[in-house]
């Protein structure tokens, strides 16, 4: 999901230390098996990989809430040496009135981030996701300003996107690995400085891995996980181009988990606000004609503002329409 | 009518270029002084601040191992990962160079060279074989050790800043040596003895002693420009009176013709305003001028006492111009608001004769007296039961302006006093004419009186200081060589080598750590006469030495002393476990940090792991111990020889004396400036008094003689209010400033010769500025002092 990020680091040239090329690192194919749990884990030979949880919560007092947990990881260089890895966290919560966010940096071998496989843990300083398995989680970050505490349990297996979880990304053949877990039940405490609430709800867990970034013309994306009432999820995204049509890309994940090619699912904005001295679009028109889906995907909090080392928009929406739901947008490149 | 308003108004001054002279000089001379201390004062913290961002010094709390220790990385991550957000720092010298390895990652916001929103620099940074920051000189004295040199002259001197890792590989050290911890913690943070007991937080503000020291020093010299500034409004006020004084009869003349008193009051605003707009400038300019002439001295001072780094060169800020602008207008209109006030005031068709303003005496003597008196036992009563800086400059502020308003009543107890020992009627003319002329000459004598005892204080202090330290380094660097190893074999090669050539080898060995609360390093010294002899207690018990060296006692510093408030037997810890009692104190001047001294063997037991790499050498041949050195392959820099200290140490105090020495002789000047341009006021309007004198029979070169005797024994009778003044400021400095800001005091020494020179400066300045009105009184045409008889005013 967080391929949206890519953009960005891409035209920063910066944290990940992204080139325009992947020369040096292992390139996604198609038809290459999952291995699971190794596959959990870190890919130090890829250079860039992330474990990416939005959570759609609703409090005790009935508030709606959002919250995210990211870890990053990016190779400074190929050849997958530990000291050649920076891992990056972000977290968040938004609720109606507010959005905080809080990040954190490390060098990799030494032991402050990392991830293993079995037991599964990512970790970067007292931030954590660990569990026995990638099923059973307990997720956990914190700042000067919120805390949060949430248990993730599994409902169904893990959803493969594009071809067995081979996504492609661009006309011109960019892709990564991405599989999903879009099935978990959350329950736990988030602390606000107004004090500590208990929320239930759902959450999505994102793995995705590659070395390529976008193509030089991409300028930005849009990314829906979106669940609806019914029970049945879409995950879809927009990768704008800057002249010619976007690359749009979705998987249906209803009675059977089904890939959608370029052009299938459509998203238009409706409304834009101003968000940290841009503009931003904070309701869209969602489509996937295939489906009969047509629907309003709004901002819970327009200021979802990510003001991190490289910012971007990320928070819970609602979707009313055809379908009802929420779930969790994020937006890229929006200068 | 504006216009003729306006010609007319500006007429005076083509009439009185003297006047407009004195005007625009003592406001240009003023914003000068002040905008030149200002302009070195934000530069040096301008370098102060890119040090701070170079190495987050006192800006942020720091976590350190108890014990002095390196602190292994797993403490880091556990730290972290426990939810403290600390940033390892990986600190040494290699080749006389300090580096300092960050952790860009995890630094707070600001610091260190790369930031990380700046694409590839931190990819460059953390990646490969890295980056050292520095500046050209540091760079150079590294040598041939590092990856990829980024020239950056932000950096402090002699120090580079790279990734931690980079740091690690050149130190070859492990773990970290101080942690820096970020301002903001998350919540739920466990305490830091519950996630690494051996470790102890210090505080953002504890680190900067360095800007404590820096601070009194630039308060100083703030308050050194603030006293240059009221000499010269002490000028502008004078010029801006007598000016408005004179052109009573035109504005007279210019209502009477029907020029409305708010627009005449408005242009004459303007006119200051116009006036003050120049001169500033001029100031500023000439600040400028002075501050690129004393800041390389100033750098240097700073450097040398405080190990405060400062670049050498000036900018020219936007900022200063405004503020020295700014201030010229305040004093314009400080010093012309009451003229101008007046003025408003004035019945249109009052006597537009000169009122003799600066005559006017008696009104105000009274106040003057009170404010004096309450001001004195203000300041008595601060220097007495005040601590701390603040107290201490209060106190300073009060002497100096109560004493100021004191100068007039003792002037004129002295006139009354030579009145009543005169002999003969031209005796009494004297005495009564030259107490006469007081209250006109009272503001430029203050000026007189203020930077005489400023030039008294702030030498006396400085001298002090200097024989201080001259004797203490007679001491402390008893030595005639210092070597320095690279490592430990080296070091014990070393001393192999040395021991049968050389008197003595004295190791010089310390750790650092926290000794009753406050930062310290620990030495252990070997039992010597070096020390037996050369070093002098501030207060010891009997047999201190052999205490020490039995591993029975502890000499600490003054500052450590006073600081944690010792006494003589107290004990003390001084590694785990171990408490010793003081023995004695010794002095310690020029450091910022306590000091405790051990004796050699408890030292290396208390503390194994520390070993001696640099050391004292005893020998009569310095010289050729220096040579054998050299051919041992000991490189230049490695090698010091006492004289070389001794040399800099002293070539420091010359530069603050340059400062000083500068800022006194400009005081000095402005105050002459200040009696000149009275005396040239009073020439003009003592004409009527001085005709009947002539006509009686006194020659106009008798009279000459006469003004400058006077102008003499003024100076002569505020000289000797200035020097006990002086003496007082002094004292206050040496005795409640240092002890506040650098937590040693300094004994106070006199000396009679200075005071004696500068007094002759004083009477000099008196004479030169009364040579001008004197000649020309002497020459006023016979025909001028007639006129006075024949004029009706």
């Amino acid at each position: 999901m967080v391929f949206g990020l890519m953009p960005c680091l891409a035209s920063a040239q910066g944290f990940a230390g992204l080139g325009t090329d992947a020369e040096g690192f292992t390139t996604p194919v198609p038809e290459r098996a999952f291995a699971f749990p190794q596959d959990h884990g870190a890919h130090p030979g890829y250079r860039i990989e992330w474990w990416y949880v939005t959570a759609s919560l609703t409090a005790e007092d009935g508030r709606e809430m959002g919250a995210q947990w990211t870890l990053f990881r990016t190779a400074l260089a190929p050849g997958g040496a530990d000291e050649a890895q920076v891992w990056m966290g972000h977290a968040a919560v938004t609720t109606p009135d507010a959005h905080f966010v809080a990040e954190r940096f490390s060098r990799g071998g030494f032991g402050a981030a990392g991830v293993t496989a079995d037991p599964f843990e990512a970790w970067i300083d007292e931030w954590q996701m660990a569990g026995p398995s990638l099923d059973d989680l307990r997720l956990r970050a914190s700042s000067p300003d919120f805390a949060y505490d949430l248990g993730l349990s599994a409902e169904a297996p893990l959803v493969r996107h594009g071809e067995d979880g081979y996504s492609v990304k661009s006309s011109e053949g960019q892709a990564s690995y991405y599989y999903s877990q879009p099935f978990y039940a959350v329950e736990g405490t988030i602390t606000l400085p107004d004090g500590a609430v208990a929320v239930t709800g759902e959450a999505w867990l994102d793995r995705e891995w590659s070395s390529q970034p976008l193509s030089e013309s991409q300028t930005g994306w849009d990314w829906f996980s979106l669940s609806f009432d019914a029970g049945q999820k879409l995950m879809g995204f927009r990768l704008r181009e800057t002249g010619g049509a976007d690359f749009t890309s979705a998987t249906w994940i209803g009675e059977t988990v089904e890939a959608l090619p370029d052009g299938a699912f459509q998203a238009d904005p409706l409304a834009r606000a101003e968000v940290a001295g841009r503009e931003v679009p904070v309701r869209w028109r969602v489509r996937l004609p295939d489906k009969g889906v047509d629907v309003t995907v709004e901002a819970l909090n327009p200021e979802a503002w990510m003001a991190t080392s490289f910012p971007y928009w990320e928070g819970p929406v609602t979707v009313t329409g055809s379908h009802q739901g929420r779930g969790y947008l994020e937006m890229t490149g929006y200068e | 009518m504006i216009a003729q308003g306006l010609r007319a108004l500006l007429g005076h001054w083509l009439r009185n270029p003297l006047q407009l002279f004195t005007l625009v000089a003592g406001l240009a001379l003023a914003t000068a002084l002040w905008s030149g201390v200002q302009a070195v004062n934000a530069e040096a913290r301008a370098s102060y601040d890119a040090a701070a961002a170079t190495l987050g010094e006192g800006r942020f709390a720091q976590i350190l191992d108890s014990e002095g220790a390196e602190i292994p990385l797993a403490d880091v991550v556990a730290l972290r990962r426990a939810g403290w957000l600390v940033s390892p720092v990986v600190e040494g010298r290699l080749n006389f160079v300090r580096i300092v390895g960050l952790d860009p990652l995890t630094a707070p916001g600001g610091l260190g060279p790369v930031d990380l929103g700046s694409g590839p620099e931190v990819g460059t940074f953390l990646g490969g074989a890295g980056q050292v920051f520095g500046t050209a000189e540091a760079l150079e004295a590294l040598g041939d050790v590092a990856p990829e040199k980024v020239l950056s002259p932000d950096v402090a001197p002699m120090t580079v800043v790279t990734d931690i890792s980079v740091a690690s590989r050149l130190l070859g050290q492990d773990g970290a040596s101080r942690l820096i911890v970020a301002p903001a913690q998350p919540i739920g943070q466990p305490p830091l003895a519950e996630v690494a007991p051996g470790l102890s937080l210090r505080p953002a503000q504890q680190g900067a002693d360095v800007g404590r020291l820096t601070d009194s020093f630039h308060l100083n010299l703030t308050a050194f420009g603030f006293l240059s500034f009221a000499v010269g409004l002490f000028i502008v006020h004078g010029a801006i009176g007598l000016a408005f004084e004179q052109r009573r009869p035109m504005v007279r003349t210019l209502r009477s013709l029907g020029m409305p008193l708010d627009r005449l009051i408005a242009l004459m605003a303007a006119e200051l305003l116009g006036l003050a707009l120049v001169a500033g400038a001029l100031g500023v300019a000439l600040g400028y001028l002075i501050a690129a002439a004393l800041l390389p001295d100033v750098a240097a001072t700073l450097s040398g006492l405080y190990g405060a780094q400062v670049s050498g060169a000036l900018e020219l800020r936007p900022i200063w111009w405004l503020a020295g602008l700014g201030i010229a207008m305040l004093g314009t209109a400080a010093a012309g608001g009451g003229a101008l006030w007046r003025m408003a005031r004035m019945p249109l068709l009052a006597s537009a004769r000169p009122r003799a303003w600066a005559m006017d005496a008696g009104r105000g003597r009274g106040l003057r007296s009170a404010v004096a008196v309450i001001l004195l036992a203000l300041a008595g009563a601060l220097a007495w039961l005040g601590s701390g800086l603040i107290a201490a400059f209060a106190a300073l502020g009060s002497l100096l302006i109560g004493a100021a308003f004191a100068l007039p009543l003792v002037l004129e107890l002295g006139t009354r006093i030579g009145a009543t020992l005169a002999r003969g009627p031209r005796a009494d003319w004297f005495w009564a004419d030259t107490r006469q002329q007081l209250p006109g000459l009272s503001l430029a004598l203050m000026a007189l009186l203020l930077a005489m005892a400023a030039n008294v204080g702030v030498s006396t202090m400085v001298s002090s200081f200097r024989l201080t330290f001259t004797g203490f380094l007679d001491q402390r660097l008893a030595s005639e060589l210092y070597v320095t190893a690279e490592d430990a074999d080296e070091a014990a090669r070393l001393v192999a080598f040395l021991a049968p050539q050389v008197d003595a080898v004295l190791p010089i060995v310390s750790v650092d750590r926290a000794v009753a609360g406050f930062p310290a390093e620990i030495y252990g010294t070997r039992d010597d006469r070096t020390y037996r002899q050369n070093w002098v207690f501030l207060e010891a018990a009997p047999g201190a030495w052999d205490a020490v060296f039995a591993g029975q006692g502890a000499v600490v510093n003054e500052q450590l002393f006073r600081r944690a408030g010792l006494m003589l037997g107290q004990e003390i810890a001084v590694a785990p476990g171990t408490a010793l009692p003081v023995v004695g104190v010794v002095g310690d001047y020029g450091n910022p940090i306590g000091q405790v001294i051990l004796g050699e063997a408890q030292f290396s037991e208390l503390y194994p792991d520390a070993r001696a790499l640099r050391f004292g050498l005893r020998t009569a041949e310095a010289e050729t111990v220096a040579d054998w050195l050299r051919a041992f392959g000991l490189p230049e820099a490695q090698i010091i020889d006492q004289a070389a200290i001794k040399a800099f140490s002293l070539q420091v105090f010359e530069r603050t004396f340059t400062v000083t020495g500068a800022l006194n002789v400009l005081t000095l000047s402005v105050a002459g400036f200040a009696i000149l341009m009275s005396l040239l006021t009073l020439a003009a309007l003592r004409l009527p008094q001085l005709a009947p004198v002539w006509a009686l029979g006194l020659t106009r070169r008798r009279l000459g003689m006469l003004e400058l005797v006077r102008a003499v024994l003024l100076a002569v009778l505020t000289a000797a209010v200035a020097i006990p003044l002086g003496l007082a400021l002094a004292w206050i400095l040496l005795t409640q400033v240092n002890v506040a800001a650098f937590g040693w005091r300094l004994p106070m020494y006199l000396f009679p010769v200075d005071y004696l020179r500068l007094l002759a400066f004083a009477v000099l300045a008196g004479a030169v500025a009364a040579l001008w009105p004197a000649r020309r009184l002497a020459r006023t045409p016979p025909a001028d002092l007639l006129k006075v008889f024949s004029n009706e005013r």
